[in-house]
């Protein structure tokens, strides 16, 4: 597969993507396409193989297998265009722990060549709309572990990417920062934005994703509208989905 | 390479030290502390001196003194403060001086046994007075010096003549304007200051590799690979700040050794000089910093690992170094500190010239030195220490 023959609106396609580590296969085959625009959600438990996918998608792992382009530029390929479409919110909130919240969110708009007033700008606009403009001009290190996460969301957009990677987002938060943080996520689709979200909060995906792929042993075990999937497989939740294709629950792990 | 990616990474690195209190006081206070304290210990400054060898030359007959001038040398003598050693010329008075062997330096004319008889005979008639003057010589780099012979001279210069020189408004003898002459009096100090420069850039190997293995803990480096970031910009921003925090560190070290009394030989090319070479010097230090990073495991296993670079630059290429035998001496020569203290001292001890071959030779190695050692820890970093 090329870029050119992706559909015109695929922001990200993955045709048969692997990825070993050693003799461990965290991604198998996977074949996939999130139309520009979608939040798409990636669900699974720890250890699945959802933040590999992330990784190889933002050019950090390179593919043991198969292909991946993000808006029409192969990974591994053209890396630097890669990055320059695209906003990554890891894990762990990955923040410079002595510098302010405000200087932090800035240093990676400067690291993507944003103009300054609208750095200005958009800093300002998304530190007020977490409820950290109170706090911006104090260093991070003090702020909470949500305040943290809330930061490093902020660090993954503010350069205005076209696909946003938001990587577990919500682990760790109280309920009014979890629904803080959805209604920032709902922003960025209203903006046209294509947002891969990795959860293994089921209620989180089924609340805010378009389409979900769920993810378990590195492969796609099922994909469709939270809804359709729950039609489906005749389930009240998308626990119950994974339940009844593992015989497992979410959260018990691989 | 983006002059924006590149400015806010500097500025990021800068930012760190200096608000990381451990950081900070490896960086700016342990350097001044440490000039401070080798200063005092160790530079022969303070309160506490209240005696000055001075050197009596008497210029005239005589030989060896005549008795006004024998007068006068023992009421210097007896003030206490100043102990008298004659020299038989100016001469070999002028060069002890330079070496630091005394303070100061009087030379007793050829008129002084006239002058004070013709005094004698017509104290209130100076018209019959045959004025001559008492040259004195002063350490200029002796602050303390300076202040205190000066007024113990004269005073003893006045006891001499005391029973006429209560009636005469002035004296037959002038004590000449003290001329102060810049002795190579060195201090433990001033052999130590040159390698003080290289001694505190060699900590920087150890914020380097605790900032590389900090930001791979906290995932910082693979965010900031998600970035049109390039490596090269990334290794350039920790290259250019350490080098920026050299120039700081010399700086200060040099500010406050000539405060405290440091005997410098060498200019202001000379101290161009240093800042060059100490700021390249801070890039052998992010190579080893990287080298490091590469091998430990954790922020906490980097500070132990990085002594493996920073002890024997410290006691094999710093004014550590000094005492060290000959063998020792010898392998000092494989750690690029020896370059950086070898070239300094050249210049600020012995006053060679900053674009003397020795200084440049020493500049070249360490030139050579940083850009394999960076280039290697790239390298290695990049291979074993990103993941």
């Amino acid at each position: 597969m090329t870029g050119q023959m992706m559909k015109m609106n695929d922001a990200i396609v993955m045709d048969n993507l692997s990825r070993n580590y050693g003799d461990v296969r965290a991604v198998d085959g996977l074949s996939l396409e999130v139309p520009e625009g979608q939040l798409f959600g990636l669900l699974g438990p720890n250890g699945s193989g959802k933040t590999t996918i992330i990784k190889v998608l933002c050019g950090l792992l390179k593919p043991t297998g198969g292909v991946a382009f993000v808006g029409g530029y192969e990974v591994g390929k053209s890396d630097g265009k890669v990055k320059e479409l695209i906003g990554v919110c890891p894990q762990e909130p990955a923040v410079y722990s002595s510098l302010t919240g405000r200087e932090n969110v800035e240093l990676f708009g400067d690291l993507h060549s944003m103009p300054k007033e609208e750095l200005r700008r958009r800093a300002d606009y998304y530190l007020q709309k977490l409820g950290l403009a109170g706090d911006a001009r104090r260093r991070v290190g003090k702020y909470s572990g949500g305040m943290q996460r809330m930061v490093s969301l902020i660090m993954a957009i503010i350069h205005n990417p076209s696909v946003a990677f938001l990587d577990e987002p919500t682990v760790g938060m109280d309920p009014q920062s979890r629904h803080a943080v959805w209604d920032f996520v709902r922003e960025l689709k209203a903006q046209g934005k294509t947002v891969i979200l990795t959860t293994h909060y089921m209620e989180e995906a089924e609340e805010l994703c378009d389409r979900v792929g769920i993810i378990d042993h590195g492969k796609l075990i099922a994909l469709g509208a939270p809804k359709e999937l729950k039609e489906r497989f005749g389930a009240k939740d998308l626990e119950d989905v994974f339940i009844r294709l593992t015989g497992r629950k979410i959260r018990e792990g691989a | 390479m983006n002059a924006r990616r590149l400015s806010a990474l500097v500025k990021v690195n800068i930012k760190r030290i200096v608000r990381e209190p451990a950081s900070l006081f490896l960086v700016i206070l342990f350097p001044i502390l440490l000039t401070a304290f080798f200063g005092l210990a160790f530079g022969g400054v303070g309160g506490a001196q209240t005696t000055y060898q001075l050197g009596v030359v008497n210029l005239g007959s005589p030989s060896p003194l005549g008795p006004w001038a024998q007068a006068f040398v023992g009421n210097v003598t007896a003030t206490r403060k100043l102990q008298v050693q004659t020299y038989d010329s100016n001469a070999t008075a002028q060069i002890a001086l330079q070496q630091g062997k005394l303070s100061a330096v009087i030379l007793i004319p050829a008129g002084f046994e006239q002058s004070v008889e013709a005094y004698v005979r017509n104290p209130s008639n100076p018209a019959a007075w045959q004025v001559s003057t008492v040259q004195l010589y002063i350490d200029s780099g002796s602050m303390f010096a300076v202040q205190a012979i000066p007024p113990v001279v004269q005073g003893a210069l006045t006891s001499t003549i005391s029973e006429v020189a209560a009636q005469a408004a002035s004296l037959p003898i002038e004590l000449g304007s003290p001329s102060l002459i810049q002795v190579a009096k060195f201090t433990a100090f001033d052999y130590m200051v040159p390698g003080l420069f290289a001694f505190s850039a060699i900590f920087l190997t150890m914020l380097v590799a605790q900032s590389f293995t900090m930001d791979r803990e906290k995932g910082l480096l693979r965010r900031i690979n998600t970035t049109p970031t390039r490596a090269s910009e990334f290794m350039a921003s920790h290259a250019l700040s350490n080098m920026l925090l050299a120039l700081l560190q010399v700086g200060l070290v040099f500010a406050l050794a000539s405060a405290i009394g440091y005997h410098s030989q060498g200019g202001a090319f000379s101290l161009l000089f240093a800042f060059v070479m100490v700021s390249v010097f801070a890039v052998t230090c992010v190579g080893f910093g990287l080298i490091t990073a590469t091998v430990a495991k954790s922020s906490g296993a980097a500070t132990g690992i990085a002594f493996i670079f920073i002890m024997p630059q410290m006691f094999l290429g710093t004014f550590v170094s000094a005492n060290v035998s000959g063998a020792m001496a010898t392998v000092g020569r494989f750690v690029p500190s020896y370059y950086v203290t070898d070239a300094l001292t050249s210049l600020f001890l012995r006053g060679a010239s900053p674009t003397s071959a020795a200084a440049l030779t020493d500049l070249g190695v360490v030139a050579g030195v940083s850009v394999a050692t960076l280039v290697a820890g790239i390298c290695l970093y990049q291979k074993y220490g990103g993941s």
